[in-house]
């Protein structure tokens, strides 16, 4: 192909590739169309990258995807290759350390074995020539790190690691310079080695999580339909559209803008904003919001506030508000480096000082400080935390637990009290019927028909449940939808409906319990009993947070008549009808008093919320601004995750700590040696791949730590 | 001794090649899709079905 024409490049998730012939049928299936120059699936992230000519249409692609029988979401590439490179630069960094550790090793360990005067003299230069060069490419996360804390006037972990490996690698510079017996190349390349292990695990583990995480904001609407004033119509996408346009919104689309209704009657589903799970009739007069789901009939919206104006638009803001005091938490390493740097830096000092009162000479006195340098730099503790992270985040995943990355696990430990959504959270999020369905085999294929002609979430729920059953759909003539009543249709000349009770003469509902009514002309109109239920093992969930010292609530949008059954049923606390905003002053409120919130929800409107936690989980059917704004993100039926999660992440801090006293033992063993100037580069070789050693089989431990 | 001259930079050498096959792989993507290399060799390539 020698075609010089501009190309574009655009990505798409695919959720569904399970195997090799989704592979096959995805790249084959795109490759033949006009414009696609090259599509490749990359089966690890779940995702097509094309390459393709400016005159095919991302939504064509998309198009062409969907025709495959796969779905096909788009995302913004921009924001998740910036991190991609971090990944990638910490990786070459760890090639070319292991590589200078290897061969300055071999030469050490000649050096160690006895050799003298010009071969040793020969190994030294040989090892400053490897070691310069791969401390200079090597140490630069550490040394960009590093200067970054000290611009800020702050302090971090890899401030004592830069000053200790600088100073190592210039000191024995100098002694090779003046053919002297010790030179530490050998450690200073190797601690940076088992330091980029440990910082190339806190990476992939971010990674790896993100890639499951798609673009914030998908669900909102890309743009609408605007009615033009001398007639006729334009799509305008969301951000074009201004105040005092005229939307026409079809069945099945969402606002991309707020709005009042000016012609039309319908209802909307309003469950990414409120997290009501009712919809809502929607009439002349009636406000629309951005984001929410027109169900059955079209309307026209005058706009009143459109692009970042909108509530939809509102929530983000309140959410990245929120977010910012998260920002604030310094990692447990971090911490530790706040006392462990200037002790470190004392004690070297101090030895310098001593020796050269004891008339040591400043050579061997700087000889004895870098050993002490060297000896303390923090390699165990450097590794201490991300492995033992990576490998409680490994056994997390194995249980359908995808955290976010090692702060996540730190905070989570943390949490003392829990706050639970409702709606897709406490329960599963999607309506089913109640019990076995009232109908006989006929009267389902005819329900299946009707409820497959509608788009509102009890048809759909019905039309679910039937085609589980394996129901074949009965043909139908005359089907039609009366918004706000129902579905009527005829079957072999007698009429067949599904809708509200009351309009089929059916009693009216009792209770909370949302119903609907199905008639075969002639025979009593039976009730249908719809529920969000609540997932299994809620309630074993809170009693064994409960037990572990976490005291939960409930902080729902729904109604109070749909939140109170269920806390009284779980025996929690509840809260009903809160907006985003009340939510986050909830929470603002419990961690005022000293509480550290985690906080479980999944929809649009607990995204603030999410945010505003020490911590935060959401399901995996949560939606994009729950998973993005969530710290972990749990797979499956389940809630119990949110208690295992909590017991890893405690488990994981324990080990940490404990990792954290073994560093620090080996440190008060190995440094009054090193003081006293008995630690050789030999030593302290040795010590550092002991103790670091010995970390890494203590954090292995926590590979069963998600039961 | 004089073997130290041959084997020393044979050493050097060999290392540097893993080096650089190591960094040409990751930056040709190599490690991109390891998953999908598993299942790939699945895919019948003469489309015959």
């Amino acid at each position: 192909m020698t075609e010089a024409v501009a190309s574009e490049h655009v990505e798409f998730v695919l959720p569904g590739v399970k195997c090799a012939g989704c592979i096959a049928k995805i790249e084959s299936g795109l490759r033949p169309i006009a414009g696609v120059r090259n599509a490749r699936v990359n089966f690890s992230s779940k995702r097509v990258s094309i390459d393709h000519s400016p005159d095919v249409t991302p939504e064509a692609l998309r198009r062409a995807i969907v025709k495959l029988g796969f779905d096909a979401q788009s995302v913004s590439a921009a924001a998740p290759e910036a991190d991609d490179r971090e990944s990638r630069a910490i990786l070459r960094a760890l090639a070319v350390a292991g590589f200078g550790a290897m061969n300055v090793m071999l030469l050490s360990v000649s050096v160690w074995a006895g050799a003298t005067g010009a071969t040793r003299d020969l190994f030294h230069w040989l090892s400053a020539l490897i070691a310069m060069p791969t401390v200079a490419y090597a140490g630069q996360p550490f040394f960009k790190s590093a200067w970054g804390a000290l611009k800020r006037g702050r302090t971090n972990m890899d401030v004592p690691i830069s000053i200790g490996v600088t100073l190592a690698t210039a000191l024995s510079l100098f002694e090779t310079i003046i053919g002297g017996p010790h030179a530490y190349f050998d450690g200073a390349v190797s601690l940076l080695f088992f330091l980029l292990v440990g910082r190339y695990f806190d990476c992939a583990m971010r990674d790896r999580a993100r890639e499951s995480v798609i673009a914030l904001m998908r669900e909102t609407a890309p743009g609408a339909t605007i009615l033009l004033p001398g007639g006729g119509t334009t799509w305008k996408r969301a951000a074009d559209i201004e105040p005092g346009m005229r939307m026409l919104i079809a069945a099945g689309e969402r606002f991309a803008a707020d709005g009042v209704v000016e012609d039309g009657a319908s209802t909307v589903d309003c469950s990414l904003i409120t997290g009501e799970s009712l919809p809502e009739p929607l009439r002349a007069g009636g406000t629309a919001m951005a984001g929410t789901l027109n169900l059955d009939h079209p309307l026209t919206v005058r706009v009143t506030a459109a692009g970042d104006q909108t509530s939809i638009a509102e929530i983000v803001r309140l959410m990245e508000a929120a977010g910012q005091s998260r920002s604030l938490y310094v990692r447990i390493a971090d911490r530790a480096a706040r006392f462990y740097a200037p002790v470190v830096h004392m004690l070297a000092l101090l030895s310098f000082a001593g020796w050269m009162i004891a008339g040591a000479g400043w050579h061997q006195s700087l000889l004895i400080a870098v050993a002490v340098l060297i000896i303390t730099c923090p390699c165990a503790l450097g590794l201490a935390v991300p492995v033992s992270q990576i490998v409680a985040a490994g056994a997390l995943m194995k249980r359908g637990i995808l955290v976010k990355d090692g702060s996540a696990l730190e905070r989570l430990a943390e949490a003392d009290c829990v706050r639970f959504d409702k709606t897709g959270t406490i329960t599963r999020g999607r309506l089913a019927p109640v019990g076995k369905l009232p109908l006989d085999a006929e009267e389902k294929r005819i329900a299946l028909a009707l409820a497959r002609a509608s788009r509102h979430p009890l048809s759909r729920a019905l039309a679910a449940r039937l085609e589980a059953e394996r129901i074949e759909a009965a043909a139908l003539d005359e089907l039609r939808e009366l918004p706000g009543m129902g579905l009527e249709g005829r079957f072999h000349g007698r009429r067949v409906a599904l809708g509200r009770p009351d309009w089929l003469g059916a009693p009216a509902p009792i209770g909370t319990a949302l119903q609907v009514a199905f008639r075969l002309d002639g025979n009593a109109p039976k009730l249908l009993s719809f529920a969000d239920e609540v997932r299994a093992d809620a309630a074993t969930t809170i009693e064994r947070l409960r037990r572990m010292g976490l005291e939960s609530g409930i902080l729902s949008g729904d109604r109070p008549e749909a939140v109170t059954p269920v806390a009284v049923a779980l025996g929690t606390p509840a809260r009903a009808g809160l907006m985003p905003a009340d939510k986050v002053t909830a929470i603002a409120e419990l961690q005022a008093a000293g509480h550290r919130v985690l906080m479980v929800g999944d929809g649009l409107n607990d995204g603030p919320a999410l945010a505003a936690g020490h911590v935060s989980m959401a399901p995996a059917t949560a939606t994009d601004v729950g998973q993005s704004a969530a710290d972990a993100v749990f797979l499956g039926d389940q809630l119990m995750p949110v208690a295992i999660a909590v017991a890893a992440a405690r488990r994981t801090r324990r080990v940490v700590r404990q990792n954290f006293a073994l560093a620090i033992g080996y440190n008060l063993l190995a440094v009054p040696l090193a003081i006293a100037g008995l630690v050789t580069p030999l030593i302290a070789a040795a010590t550092m791949s002991t103790s670091s050693l010995l970390v890494l089989a203590n954090a292995l431990r926590l590979r069963t730590c998600a039961r | 001794m004089s073997g130290l001259a041959l084997l020393i930079p044979v050493a050097l050498l060999l290392g540097l090649s893993g080096l650089a096959a190591f960094l040409w792989a990751l930056s040709r993507g190599q490690y991109e899709d390891l998953d999908g290399a598993a299942v790939r060799i699945l895919i019948d390539e003469d489309g015959a079905e």
